[in-house]
């Protein structure tokens, strides 16, 4: 709330809503976090790009860059300063606004997702009691920007790209939402830092089949490999960033590790139990959580081959979403039937259940089958 | 309440500019983008009247799904570029618009609204969440849109199954 409505009324409402210890009136907590989620997110990104080049060089049985500085530590930052000083090309035929405003549209929403994460306890921009809606709701933003490139490019690789995009995206999105709702219903708040707060025992253990179903659709929304069929390079070049290069592409790719980032600091607040943990500072187990997320995340991407789009939107369809459904059905069950029982029966009988689920599903169910159909 | 009353003429103008593109401009696909922008101007005002899960739900419904919808249906069809020429009702059509906004302005300016005294609620979902499925709410509307979608969408199956 307090993010985009200044007025007097609700900067003394955020006051009251803010820790007793912390230092500074409204505007100095706004302009302190800004920079702190520009400070967090610009050299995170930069990690990630390094640990996902070496890991997948690990994965590939190869080295990967190891030249520029010690480890090829600075690999991204000539990486960076190369793409800055490249020319910008637009092409002649294309829409030259669409196609220069589509980067900027999107990358601003997936840098927005960071304002409600929290790094600590309270430590975040805006403590939005719809926290977790916003998230959903401003990450559906990114692919209108998507959807420009495609179209202001004229080119139909692109097109293809940006078509492909619209069909997951939108099909993942139902599954990736209503594995959210079970995270809810048992921490009984929208709000990030409560849904933090919540978690005793690390919601995973109590959601398996939830963070599973979140997982495999976050990957597919944010195109991950396994389902990166937009900028498939075998069958449409790059897909929807085809036609651009030098700083818009950097957004491009930049948009690319936040929306990875953003899903992990996700998981991490949802599942993982956020910054809370024992012995070490809070900001720090955040850290290890979203680097652990992440490092899953690769993983899945070195180990599995990208799925035809038949295949996944199927997978989406006839698997995720049934499971989603009945893991809401079962959640609001428990929910309401043993509010009060045991953490361990109600970890061990959630496993099992999840564990029955994949296997039933995995039985009935085939991908395709050799036969193409959209 | 400065800072509120400039969010609202800020947002009302890019509003209102916004929705006049999408009706003036000839290029289809940047006029589903200028419907985009007008989508998020509404959920800004949400915002200012303290109506935060209805601008987040406006945010995702219309632009997360409804535009880009639009943009999907825009893209499978010809000739975006050239628009969509006027037909020989231009001159009716802009009349009968006229005529709508006069009412309607007539109606929005002579209505004595009743304006709450109360702070704003918050948070707002609880209050939201037994307004829509507690005791006296509005749980019958809640179920008809649902039943009403289904049925839009089995239509939709039905329209495109092949015989």
């Amino acid at each position: 709330m307090a993010i985009f409505n200044p007025s007097f009324s609700s900067v003394n409402h955020y006051l009251e809503t803010l820790p007793p210890d912390w230092p500074g009136g409204f505007w100095l907590h706004w302009g302190i976090f800004v920079v702190i989620i520009f400070a967090f997110v610009m050299p995170m990104i930069m990690a990630f790009i390094y640990f996902e080049r070496r890991g997948l060089g690990r994965f590939q049985v190869r080295l990967g860059p190891n030249r520029v500085g010690p480890f090829g530590i600075l690999q991204p930052v000539a990486d960076a300063i190369k793409v800055l000083i490249k020319e910008d090309i637009v092409p002649a035929k294309g829409d030259k606004w669409v196609h220069w405003l589509a980067p900027v549209v999107a990358f601003v929403p997936a840098l927005m997702i960071f304002a409600v994460v929290p790094f600590g306890d309270g430590a975040l921009l805006a403590d939005l009691n719809i926290g977790i809606l916003y998230v959903v709701a401003i990450s559906s933003i990114s692919v209108v920007g998507i959807f420009m490139a495609g179209w202001g490019s004229n080119n139909k690789y692109s097109l293809i790209g940006a078509m492909r995009t619209v069909a997951q995206v939108i099909s993942y999105e139902i599954p990736l939402v209503l594995s959210i709702l079970g995270v809810v219903l048992i921490s009984g708040s929208l709000s990030m830092n409560k849904i933090v707060e919540a978690q005793t025992i690390p919601f995973i253990l109590l959601q398996p089949l939830g963070f599973l179903i979140y997982f495999l659709a976050a990957c597919a929304e944010i195109n991950r490999t396994p389902f990166d069929l937009l900028e498939a390079e075998s069958e449409i070049v790059a897909g929807f960033h085809i036609e651009y290069s030098g700083m818009k592409f950097a957004l491009f790719y930049l948009v690319e590790y936040a929306e990875v980032l953003a899903i992990s600091a996700i998981i991490t607040t949802l599942f993982l139990g956020g910054w809370r943990g024992p012995v070490l500072p809070s900001f720090l187990w955040f850290l290890i959580k979203v680097f652990g997320v992440f490092f899953l995340i690769f993983w899945v991407r070195s180990t599995i081959p990208r799925l035809r789009i038949d295949q996944v939107m199927a997978f989406a369809w006839k698997c995720l979403l049934p499971l989603a459904l009945l893991n809401l059905l079962i959640t609001g069950i428990e929910v309401i039937v043993l509010p009060e029982a045991l953490p361990w029966p109600i970890i061990f009988l959630n496993l099992a259940i999840m564990a029955v689920l994949v296997v039933l599903w995995s039985k009935f169910f085939r991908l395709g089958g050799g036969r193409v159909e959209v | 309440m400065m800072g509120l009353d400039i969010a609202f003429w800020v947002l009302a103008i890019i509003g209102i500019a916004a929705a006049l593109a999408v009706v003036l401009l000839r290029d289809v696909f940047r006029a589903a983008l200028s419907l985009i922008l007008c989508f998020l101007t509404v959920a800004g005002i949400y915002v200012t009247l303290s109506a935060d899960f209805l601008a987040a739900v406006q945010v995702l419904i219309y632009v997360g799904a409804i535009s880009v919808l639009i943009i999907l249906a825009i893209m499978l069809t010809r000739e975006v570029q050239r628009g969509s020429p006027s037909g020989k009702l231009r001159i009716p059509a802009f009349v009968v618009a006229i005529l709508f906004l006069g009412v309607v302005s007539f109606a929005l300016i002579n209505t004595p609204w009743q304006i709450s005294q109360l702070p704003p609620l918050e948070p707002t979902t609880a209050a939201l969440a037994v307004k829509l499925f507690g005791e006296g709410g509005f749980i019958l509307a809640v179920e008809i849109a649902a039943v009403l979608l289904l049925a839009a969408i089995l239509g939709a199956v039905v329209l495109v199954r092949e015989k």
